[in-house]
C-alpha cells in the first residue's frame, strides 16, 4: 500500500532495503580477505594513474628486498605486460585483463587467486587498473590501500580525486629523481594530501636509484611484521 | 565509468526483490549517494536511463538523495570544517567521516497485481 507519496495507488508496495549497492562485491571481498588472512599474507591494493610508476615501484621493491616473498596480480585493460615485468623481477605474478572495465572488483581478484598460489608469500599486491576514480570504491579484500602518485602529476591531484586518497593508508610519491627538473612544490603537495587523507602517510621514492624505495620498503616491513605478530599470537 | 556497473548491481538487486515479492513492476527506486561515495550522480542517472530499458525497472523513476560530506575528529569528536585539513586543529587527531561516504540502495516501490 502506498502511504508515502500520496499517489493513492493500492498496488504499490514500498520495500525498505538500506543495503550497500556494492553488497555483492563486499561479500566476495570478505571471502578474499579470509583467504589472505588464512595464509598470513599482507594484501595491498596498489592504485594510481596510468604511468604513475606502480609496476616500477614493485620491481624496485623486489630488488630492495630479495628475501621477501612477493606475489601480485596486475589489472590492465589489455596486455599482460605488467605481470611479465613483475615475473622478471622475481615476483610470483598473474594478470587480470579487464577488457573495458575501468577497475578491478573482488570477483576478478578471486578468480586470479586460483592462478597465483598464496602459500609461502609475505606480501600480495593487487596492482589495480591505472585510474584514480573507479578503483577507489571497490573492496578487494586487501588489508591496506596504497596510492602511487608521481611528481609529474602536480600538487593539486589529491584535491581532484579525494575519494581515492581518503581510503588510502599511504601515498607513495614516485619518480622523486625528477624533482630537480620540475617546479613541483612538495610542501603544497603534502598540504593537499592532508586535506583529503585523515592520517596521512607520505613516502617519497625513486625506483631508478638503488635504495630509492627504502621508505616504502621499511613501511611495508613494519606492516608485515605487525601482521606476523598478530597471526602468531 | 563504474557507474554502469553500479546500475547493473542495483537492477540485479531490485530484480531479486521483484521475484521474492511477486511484483509485476517497479514504480520507484531510491538511492542515497554521499559526496565522497566516489560516484558521479549525473553519470549514475544517465547510466540508469540506458540500462533500465528492457529490465524490470523500465518504468521506474530513479531518485538519488545527495548526502554532503561531514567530518569530525576521531579522537576528541570536534567537528572539522568542510574543505579544510582532515586533522583536528584542537588535538591533532585524525578525521573521521561521519557521513557522505554512503552508496546505498535505500528503498524500492514495487507494483503488485491488485
Amino acid at each position: 500500500m502506498c502511504q508515502d507519496c500520496g499517489c493513492g495507488d493500492a498496488g504499490l508496495v514500498p520495500v525498505e532495503v538500506h543495503e550497500r549497492i556494492l553488497a555483492a562485491n563486499d561479500r566476495d571481498a570478505a571471502h578474499n580477505r579470509a583467504h589472505f588472512e588464512e595464509h598470513g599474507v599482507l594484501a595491498i591494493n596498489l592504485m594510481g594513474s596510468p604511468g604513475a610508476g606502480k609496476t616500477a615501484l614493485l620491481e624496485a621493491l623486489a630488488r630492495a628486498r630479495p628475501r621477501l616473498r612477493i606475489g601480485a596480480v596486475s589489472g590492465d585493460l589489455a596486455t599482460d605486460h605488467d605481470a611479465r615485468r613483475l615475473e622478471a623481477a622475481g615476483i610470483r605474478a598473474g594478470s587480470i585483463t579487464t577488457g573495458t572495465a575501468c577497475h578491478l572488483d573482488a570477483r576478478m581478484v578471486h578468480h586470479a587467486l586460483h592462478h597465483v598460489p598464496l602459500a609461502g608469500l609475505d606480501l600480495f599486491f593487487v596492482e589495480n587498473v591505472g585510474n584514480l576514480v573507479c578503483p577507489a570504491i571497490y573492496d578487494l579484500g586487501q588489508a591496506i590501500n596504497v596510492v602511487a602518485l608521481s611528481v609529474t602529476e602536480g600538487e593539486d591531484k589529491p584535491l581532484k580525486y579525494p575519494v581515492m586518497f581518503q581510503t588510502a593508508q599511504a601515498v607513495v610519491i614516485t619518480k622523486c629523481d625528477l624533482l630537480p627538473h620540475l617546479r613541483l612544490d612538495l610542501a603544497r603537495l603534502r598540504e593537499a594530501i592532508g586535506r583529503v587523507m585523515p592520517a596521512p602517510v607520505i613516502l617519497e621514492t625513486d625506483a631508478a636509484t638503488p635504495g630509492g624505495v627504502e621508505p616504502f620498503a621499511r613501511w611495508l616491513d613494519q606492516r608485515a611484521g605487525a601482521l606476523r605478530l598478530r597471526t602468531t599470537a | 565509468m563504474h557507474e554502469y556497473a553500479l546500475v547493473e548491481a542495483i537492477i540485479a538487486r531490485v530484480e531479486e526483490e521483484v521475484r521474492q515479492q511477486g511484483a509485476v513492476g517497479v514504480h520507484r527506486v531510491e538511492l542515497r549517494v554521499g559526496d565522497l561515495a566516489g560516484v558521479e550522480r549525473d553519470l549514475l542517472a544517465s547510466a540508469w536511463e540506458i540500462f533500465r530499458a528492457g529490465s524490470c525497472c523500465a518504468q521506474a523513476r530513479l531518485v538519488i538523495h545527495k548526502v554532503p560530506a561531514r567530518w569530525d575528529c576521531g579522537a576528541c569528536g570536534a567537528p572539522l570544517a568542510a574543505g579544510g585539513a582532515l586533522q583536528c586543529g584542537r588535538c591533532g587527531g585524525a578525521g573521521r567521516l561521519v557521513e557522505g561516504g554512503e552508496l546505498l540502495l535505500e528503498r524500492i516501490e514495487l507494483q503488485v497485481a491488485g
